[in-house]
């Protein structure tokens, strides 16, 4: 019997029962769609990771003071305060693989300008900063290193305080209040967007770090020191040079522990992606077992078909049908299923991760691979759960299978 | 046509199906069944044969291994030459869907599908192409006098028409044989006559037909009558008062009610 046929008698036989027939695929659209749907919300976040991390710059080395211990207790990274403003000049200086360096410190509080007032974080740091980061000033200018060494009361606001606290005029040369201490504005940053939480990355207000810890903060030792690799190869050789040079003038005993962590883009790279990769597997993971319960569905019904068109089948074979005939003819019809209820799911996957998309703002994004993995899945499990039942009737007797009521 | 007479072999390209010792037993559960004790006989181009017997006789089996749904436990059987008994599942079918065409008692037709649909169905397993299939199919209709039912579906036939669409199946392919299995056991008595005729209309031209029947008024119109009893031949001879189909419906009073046709 010739494939067209074949098919044609296929569908003809699922147009019989179209209500059983689309239950049946509706396992496996729920199943297709929920795999497209969830290696789109992994494969999403996955991205916005990668994006946060390289917007934190190229080839950056985070130094942050080290855990505070107290008994053998140790506290989150961060939480001593051992790292100082001359720890980051001496790595400026003694590192070769080191191309520059920005102390940072940070503070909260409200702003005021004129009328108006906002909440938000200001940053702390040097003067190569934005250099290290990646980032531009849109109006105005950075503060300098002489700003940096006299403790200028100056700020560069992000694009987000910018049009909060002057929406209308332009806030260069304007005077801001920052927990009371006045701070000339003398440039505001290029737009930068939100990062991979949600959170704006434009919502802050950047000064110079010196002034920060003796006007806003009180807290002379430093937050974390960004440093930049002089290339990506020097990445681990630079980070070597800060720690040895770390450790020497913290004087620490060689069989003592480092107080403090050096992280690079890379290590938060790979931590980040294996997280999202393994929350992707695991998704992924759930969503097959919606499709093998689809699979199931489909030998079920096979199963019932077969059972059913007994009598049919003995008619077939009466008149000639091989085995391999009928085994075609209830194999195709399983494939029809799950390939009918592969490309809906498809469909409906791709349509559910917009949807997502606008309403939970959550990124998707729709790899060709996943398609095509789902796709290749359903074809898989037609052919594997619809075997068994299309066997059973063709290894049917066809004596029996006649006389079958 | 020629009848061989008491079942002596007719020698030369005339013999069809040539059967000897032919031995059935299967196992019902625990019990051995002896369906076929041994049966011998020939049966030659173009002859009308009515197979006939008490249910239990064997006759059923013997159609069943006529018409290659089932292999002789014993014996041989051979049609056109061919030893059937050594045929592999696919070699049978193959050799259902050329030489032998069924007609069922119970007409057996695909429900959802035309007439024509349904006489098309053993050229699907051949080699025909769509366009042969179509013509070949409505010729067969026409053939049974239904060219005008083609594209109704069985549930709005009657008894009788659907019999006849089942014998436009069995001769689509042009086979050797048309095996009937108690063809006229659904239907009321005229409309069985009317089937015998279509069946003595193919006699005539030629084909081969086996009616397995246990009614000796439908055995009356084929050319020789063989009697099977406990799995054996019991008697096998030619009918000397062969009854004419056409004849007979004349004579029959119709039965005037919305029943067929």
């Amino acid at each position: 019997m010739r494939l067209t046929n074949t098919l044609l008698s296929a569908f003809r036989a699922l147009r019989r029962n179209k209500m059983r027939s689309f239950l049946t695929m509706l396992g496996i659209i729920i199943g297709v769609s929920a795999v497209i749907a969830m290696l789109a919300i992994g494969q999403g976040a996955k991205y916005s990771v990668e994006q946060q991390i390289s917007s934190l710059g190229t080839n950056v080395i985070v130094v942050l003071p080290g855990t505070q211990q107290t008994g053998g207790i140790r506290v989150a990274a961060g939480s001593a305060t051992t790292l100082t403003a001359d720890d980051a000049l001496a790595i400026q200086k003694e590192c070769p693989a080191v191309a520059l360096v920005s102390p940072g410190t940070r503070a909260g509080g409200q702003v005021i300008a004129g009328s108006q007032n906002w909440s938000t974080g200001i940053e702390g740091t040097g003067a190569d900063y934005l250099e290290i980061r990646k980032w531009k000033v849109e109006y105005g200018d950075f503060y300098t290193e002489q700003d940096i060494k006299t403790a200028t009361k100056v700020c560069v606001l992000g694009k987000t305080v910018a049009d909060n606290l002057f929406p209308d005029a332009s806030p260069i040369d304007q005077t801001v209040r920052i927990r009371n201490v006045p701070f000339k504005v003398v440039g505001v940053l290029a737009k930068k967007g939100q990062n991979a939480m949600g959170q704006d990355q434009d919502d802050i207000i950047l000064s110079p770090y010196t002034t920060v810890s003796r006007r806003l903060s009180w807290f002379t030792n430093l937050r974390q020191i960004l440093v930049s690799a002089t290339s990506s190869e020097n990445i681990p050789i630079a980070q070597n040079q800060v720690a040895e040079l770390l450790r020497m003038r913290h004087k620490i005993a060689s069989y003592d522990a480092d107080d403090f962590t050096i992280r690079n883009q890379a290590d938060l790279a790979t931590a980040a992606t294996a997280t999202t990769d393994i929350l992707t597997i695991l998704l992924a993971s759930i969503a097959s077992v919606s499709l093998l319960v689809g699979g199931i569905g489909i030998m079920n019904i096979m199963l019932v078909s077969v059972t059913e068109r007994t009598r049919e089948i003995g008619i077939r074979m009466s008149v000639g049908a091989r085995s391999r005939d009928i085994l075609t003819q209830f194999l195709i019809e399983a494939l029809v299923l799950s390939l009918l209820g592969g490309t809906v799911g498809i469909l409906l996957g791709v349509t559910g991760s917009r949807i997502i998309s606008h309403v939970v703002k959550w990124p998707t994004i729709i790899t060709a691979f996943s398609i095509v993995l789902s796709f290749g899945f359903s074809i898989g499990i037609g052919i594997f759960f619809g075997f068994y039942p299309a066997r059973k009737a063709a290894l049917l007797n066809p004596i029996e299978a006649l006389r079958y009521e | 046509m020629i009848s061989p007479g008491n079942g002596r072999p007719a020698e030369g390209s005339g013999q069809l199906i040539r059967i000897d010792h032919l031995v059935k037993t299967y196992l019902l559960g625990e019990v051995e069944v002896h369906a076929l004790r041994g049966v011998s006989l020939q049966i030659s181009q173009g002859e009308f044969v009515a197979i006939m017997g008490a249910s239990g006789s064997g006759k059923s089996t013997f159609m069943n291994v006529l018409g290659c749904l089932d292999k002789p436990t014993k014996g041989t059987y051979r049609l056109d030459q061919i030893d059937v008994g050594q045929l592999t599942r696919d070699e049978l079918a193959r050799i259902r869907n050329r030489k032998i065409g069924f007609v069922f008692q119970g007409f057996n037709l695909l429900s959802r599908t035309t007439a024509l649909e349904n006489v098309e169905l053993p050229l699907l397993y051949g080699s025909t192409s769509h366009r042969d299939r179509r013509w070949q199919a409505a010729d067969a209709l026409e053939t049974v006098g239904l060219a005008d039912r083609a594209h109704h579906y069985p549930s709005q036939l009657s008894g009788g028409q659907q019999q006849r669409v089942a014998i436009a199946r069995a001769l689509v392919n042009s086979p050797s044989i048309v095996l009937a299995d108690e063809p006229t056991g659904n239907l009321d008595s005229r409309t069985s006559v009317e089937v015998m005729e279509v069946f003595q209309r193919l006699n005539d031209n030629g084909i081969t037909i086996i009616l397995v029947t246990h009614e000796s008024d439908i055995a009356q119109f084929a050319k020789r009558q063989i009697v099977f009893r406990d799995g054996k031949v019991r008697a096998d001879k030619a009918n000397g008062s062969q009854k004419i189909a056409s004849e007979a419906v004349r004579e029959m009073p119709v039965i005037d009610d919305e029943g067929d046709e």
